[in-house]
């Protein structure tokens, strides 16, 4: 009972209604694993950071990493939660070679943190609020890699290896309640939740929340129920979507597939499925035959955190201000519209912006560089506009140039390439290449009158009242001058040679 | 009354990978079975004001600063691998070829 022939996406929310359930796991930022003094350094060789404890050697005991608790606490309170005043870790069973302990320890019916919500902001400004059902404390698995079968699946495969470097690095599982009334809107929700989650994260400063480097992880689950039934249908569960288009994509998909097995009188099988990056579809993986019996029991090794009311309310106070509404604050400062935002945002613009401003630049000015010149070349070299070899202090430096009269926007693009090409800061390179604004009136007036003499019935036009041919007198000054000189002066001088009031 | 029954030993098995056969199951569900009634008497004196106790000391928040300790090499970490490669613990096939 394979339906290949999907439903168009209308079509399918004409009849039904989507939920969705969002589960992110967020890789925690911290130098040492949940449980033990092991490092978390990405790309180190193979098993050199495990020990006794993240091994599951006999007789080791774990430890909880203290910043491990705060930044899920930080997590709790930026989602509106409730932080819980006494709670456990517990064993969740289960064998797989990925944990070399045959248990992850986790939180099963006492999360730190529980009853929060996110309100995010669509991309046309609606708010739209999606219920936190609780955030708790785990640990990741071990990595690993598949051999024998074809293109490092696991399917078909004659043996595996571990890694278990990564096994023990602490995560933050949040997982919404039951997000309904989205409609039409639930892929749109789900990639603003996941997006705005990230951003807060990333404000906490409790991990870089790197989507594309495993740092943050989202399972999609979504059923679908004939539109004004009360009951939820059967649910998918697609794993490990790891990008915020593909958020998007997954519920989408998953929506369109689900309205023609539901059409064609069929049943949804509760079922993990596996989404494909490359054509945006899923495919069915481990079919959930009976509920999952993980046999949770209470961690006899650690002892139970009971976090003070002083400590929550002294964690609250160093929550940074909400990335949503610090975007609606940012984007009135700097007079800029919805869409335009949105493409700051999209281009990774805005810290960038922010410290060009503080820099000392006009946020217009400061928008204008990263946005335009410098966002192209971020693009050419594949590049996050961050990872440019020019930061905001010089950026700002370029526009005070430009402020003083020291530098035109020509000057300015050069110079801004000089940087970029690695020949030293916006002042090297203005006196390395000789960018200086011609500012010698003599030479200046010699230009210009050279240019009117050349462009006689141009002249006499202007001299005629027809002040915006100037233009065509200015551009050949520029071009006398390769550019070098201050346009607005240009103009000045060019009327009043020809007698003309600008 | 709490108890076991031998469908629920037989489960537990099969989650714990243990292979047993039926006069096994017979005998560990007749003996679990009692042990979880003997255990069961706590119950009798433990009265509502007595919360489970899933720890035997009364701590809590016992943690660690986030630094770094030494870990093992990756030789020591594999030292007792039955098998290896690439520095990488090996196992055997997880899923079948279906």
């Amino acid at each position: 009972m394979t339906v290949t022939e999907l439903v168009p996406y209308e079509d399918a929310l004409a009849t039904y209604d989507p939920v969705m359930g969002l589960e992110v796991h967020v890789e925690l930022g911290t130098a040492t694993k949940m449980f033990c003094g092991c490092s978390t350094t990405l790309g180190q060789g193979a098993n050199s950071q495990t020990c006794p404890t993240c091994l599951g050697l006999p007789g080791a005991l774990p430890v909880v990493n203290a910043v491990g608790v705060e930044s899920a606490i930080r997590i709790g309170l930026a989602l509106n939660c409730e932080i819980a005043e006494w709670c456990r870790f517990a064993r969740k069973n289960y064998f797989y070679p990925d944990m070399p302990k045959n248990f992850q320890t986790s939180q099963y019916d006492e999360p730190i943190a529980f009853g929060g919500h996110l309100d995010v902001q669509l991309e046309d400004g609606e708010i739209f609020r999606v219920e936190i059902e609780r955030a708790h404390m785990e640990e990741d698995t071990g990595k690993s890699t598949h051999i024998g079968g074809a293109t490092g699946r696991i399917h078909g495969a004659s043996h595996s290896l571990l890694d278990y470097n990564r096994a023990g690095i602490p995560l933050i599982e949040i997982v919404t309640k039951p997000i309904e009334g989205a409609g039409e809107r639930a892929p749109e929700v789900a990639k603003a939740y996941v997006a705005e989650l990230r951003e807060l994260i990333k404000a906490l400063g409790v991990s870089e929340a790197r989507m594309e480097m495993g740092q943050m992880r989202c399972d999609v689950n979504l059923s679908l129920r004939p539109k004004g039934r009360k009951a939820f249908g059967t649910r998918s569960e697609t794993k490990n979507v790891n990008s915020l288009r593909s958020v998007e994509r997954a519920a989408r998909f998953e929506v369109q597939r689900h309205a023609a097995v539901l059409d064609a009188g069929e049943t949804i099988i509760q079922e993990t499925r596996h989404f494909h990056e490359e054509n945006g579809t899923t495919t069915s993986g481990r079919v959930k035959e009976e509920a999952e019996d993980y046999r949770y029991f209470p961690e006899p090794d650690l002892v139970p955190v009971a976090p003070s009311r002083e400590w929550v309310e002294e964690l609250r106070a160093t929550l940074p201000e909400l990335p949503r509404l610090r975007r609606n604050r940012l984007r009135e400062e700097w007079g800029i519209s919805q869409h335009e935002m949105q493409s700051v945002l999209n281009a990774g613009a805005v810290d960038l912006i922010v410290a060009t401003v503080e820099a000392g630049a006009p946020a217009d000015q400061a928008r204008k560089w990263w946005m335009g010149e410098l966002a192209r070349r971020a693009n050419e070299s594949g590049t996050d506009l961050a990872e440019l070899p020019i930061g905001p202090e010089e950026v700002a430096r370029v526009c005070a140039l430009v402020e003083e009269g020291s530098l035109n926007d020509k000057l300015a693009r050069q110079t801004i390439e000089g940087v970029l090409d690695g020949e030293g800061s916006p002042d090297d390179v203005v006196e390395k290449r000789g960018l200086k604004v011609v500012s010698d009136e003599g030479a200046l007036g010699t230009a210009v009158d050279e240019a009117i003499a050349g462009n006689a019935a141009i002249a006499e036009k202007i001299r005629g009242g027809k002040v915006q041919a100037a233009g065509a007198l200015v551009g050949a000054v520029m071009k006398a001058t390769r550019g070098q000189a201050d346009a607005a002066r240009v103009r000045e001088l060019i009327l009043e040679k020809l007698g003309v009031e600008g | 009354m709490p108890g076991i029954s031998r469908e629920e030993v037989a489960h537990l098995a099969r989650l714990a990978r243990l292979e047993l056969k039926a006069e096994e199951l017979d005998h560990f569900a007749a003996q679990l079975d009692d042990i979880i009634g003997a255990v069961a008497t706590v119950s009798d004196v433990a009265a509502e004001d007595v919360p489970p106790t899933s720890h035997p000391l009364p701590l809590t928040n016992v943690m660690r600063p986030d630094e770094v300790r030494p870990s093992l090499t990756p030789e020591q970490a594999l030292s007792g691998a039955p098998a290896q490669e690439q520095q990488r613990f090996k196992v055997p096939q997880i899923l079948g070829e279906d």
